[in-house]
């Protein structure tokens, strides 16, 4: 049909489409595809949207999301779980409790005691939003909530070493028990940058590595700075 | 030089084979500058251009020059135009950083390090270790000078962080703000060879703020004439990299204004070291609360508490 009409076109207008005259669709090959539109959704069966399961199923999806990234921080293999899916809900968890555990009770007192709770969220949430801004503009690939996701879950050793402190000082607060804290705050300092060092070092130009881990030492210092100086009132 | 033969177009293919001929010839290569490319120039070059070589400094000064012109083209709203302040490597960093501890009489800090690469990353990070060091420092200073007191119950004093940082901060802004403003005040009036941008002034004042970061640190130490000692020595570091930096921006100007503003630049920096160690070190305290008694084996003891 094809060749026929470009026969009659090549007819009528001359020697201008001469060559289309040649140009022949082969019926062989197969015209493939499907062409009807989907109306709404035809299998109601593929679309189990969360709505409609159990809010169990929900939260302990979540509950379970948070859970993993725990143990990964706890047990930093070279994962990139946390970097994935970012959420968070742990990072909240582990700000507030460690918020709450630095009130020593000191709202009665009239001296400049320790941080506020306001003051420890402001310093863990900005910090880490200045960090994640400090690598991104040195050329990192990390995302901006991956990257929050991670510095908040790294505060976990943190958290774990405030507990033990706040037990130790019930036994005492002699030089045994200071330089018991100091241990302990120290190993979980170290495990806290390592552990984040070890999901954010891979993000980052070879050659500014160093640039980048600086600010982890440095905000993971602060905060363990805030809980050895931790004194019930 | 390789002899023309008539009008035909010598083949210039092998650098070496022609240098071979003729062992003494100035050559240029327009590779790119990478590490075997020098070491091969430095080899073929002339005894007397390795000093040019010298006083450029690094590998990568061809491709900042090249490359100067063309930074900071994005729109400041664009997240690219920020990026062009953090582009510094680790080393740059650090040479920045002892470039500032260890001052070259007579070498310009702006010129032999910075070289139209004004970063922020030093400045700001320096600022906020610094905050962090006279904070966490003077809380530790007078936690040892009061520590046998009976009526002595330590308090961390979170409040001095805020306090510290504002001032910091303030001073490593607002005072280039300043200066860059007078500089270019006095440029308009007075053609001065030498001029600065915004950022590079931030620049040289955040970097010399580094040295304070260990003086802050060794002011534990509660001995007035150490404290004193450390407040006269980080002076003399860190205001002769201002003094070095400033000096030949200001020289081709009235005399007297060229004085007054070296003589506020230092006054102000002075300021700073000394308001830090009054308001964040408590002074040591030394009591005779004992006469003098002469012990056994000869010696004099002091009772100090």
């Amino acid at each position: 049909m094809a060749a026929a009409e470009g026969g009659g076109a090549g007819a009528a207008a001359g020697p201008l489409f001469a060559g289309l005259a040649d140009v022949s669709i082969s019926e062989d090959i197969p015209v493939e595809g499907e062409i009807s539109v989907p109306v709404g959704s035809h299998s109601p069966d593929e679309d189990y949207s969360t709505l409609d399961e159990p809010v169990k199923d929900t939260i302990m999806r979540d509950l379970k999301a948070v859970g993993k990234k725990f143990v990964h921080v706890m047990y930093p293999k070279k994962s990139s779980a946390l970097l994935r899916d970012w959420d968070l809900w742990g990072p909240l968890v582990l700000c507030v409790s460690l918020a709450l555990m630095l009130q020593g009770g000191s709202a009665d007192s009239k001296e400049d005691g320790g941080p506020q709770f306001a003051e420890v969220f402001v310093i863990i949430w900005f910090g880490a939003v200045v960090i994640t801004l400090n690598s991104k503009l040195l050329g990192g690939t990390i995302s901006f909530f991956q990257s929050l996701c991670v510095l908040g879950y790294c505060v976990l050793p943190l958290t774990v070493a405030m507990l033990v402190c706040r037990l130790v000082l019930l036994a005492g607060s002699g030089t045994v028990s200071f330089i018991v804290r100091l241990i302990v705050v120290m190993a979980m300092f170290g495990w806290s940058t390592l552990a984040s060092t070890a999901f954010l070092a891979d993000s980052q130009p070879p050659n500014r590595k160093a640039l980048v881990v600086y600010p982890i030492f440095l905000f993971y210092f602060v905060i363990s700075w805030m809980i050895l100086t931790f004194t019930p009132q | 030089m390789a002899a023309a033969d008539g009008l035909q177009f010598p083949e210039f293919a092998d650098a070496a084979s022609l240098l071979a001929a003729n062992p003494d010839a100035t050559t240029i290569s327009i590779e790119e500058p990478a590490d075997g490319t020098k070491s091969q120039r430095g080899r073929q070059q002339e005894p007397g251009r390795e000093e040019d070589d010298e006083l450029l400094g690094t590998d990568d000064s061809d491709k900042t020059e090249l490359l100067a012109g063309q930074k900071k083209s994005a729109p400041f709203w664009t997240f690219e135009y920020y990026q062009t302040f953090f582009d510094v490597d680790t080393y740059q960093v650090l040479d920045r950083i002892k470039g500032s501890v260890f001052p070259v009489p007579g070498r310009n800090f702006v010129r032999l390090y910075i070289r139209s690469n004004p970063d922020l990353y030093g400045p700001f990070w320096i600022c906020t270790t610094l905050v962090f060091a006279i904070a966490v420092s003077g809380n530790l200073s007078n936690f040892f000078i009061h520590l046998g007191k009976p009526t002595y119950h330590y308090v961390p004093e979170f409040r001095k962080v805020s306090i510290a940082a504002t001032t910091i901060f303030a001073y490593a802004w607002l005072v280039p703000l300043a200066l860059w403003g007078f500089l270019m005040w006095r440029n308009s009036k007075v053609m001065n060879i030498v001029s600065y941008s915004f950022l590079e002034i931030v620049c040289v004042y955040g970097y010399s703020l580094f040295v304070y970061i260990p003086t802050a640190i060794l002011w534990i130490i509660p001995q007035k004439v150490v404290r004193w000692v450390l407040v006269m020595f980080s002076l003399c570091l860190s205001g002769s990299v201002l003094v070095m930096t400033f000096w030949p921006a200001v020289r081709d100007d009235n005399r007297r204004i060229a004085l007054a503003t070296v003589g506020a630049i230092i006054l102000l920096h002075a300021l700073l070291s000394v308001g830090c160690l009054a308001y964040f070190f408590d002074a040591p305290e030394v009591d005779f609360s004992a006469p003098i008694v002469p012990a056994h084996n000869g010696t004099t003891l002091i009772k100090a508490q």
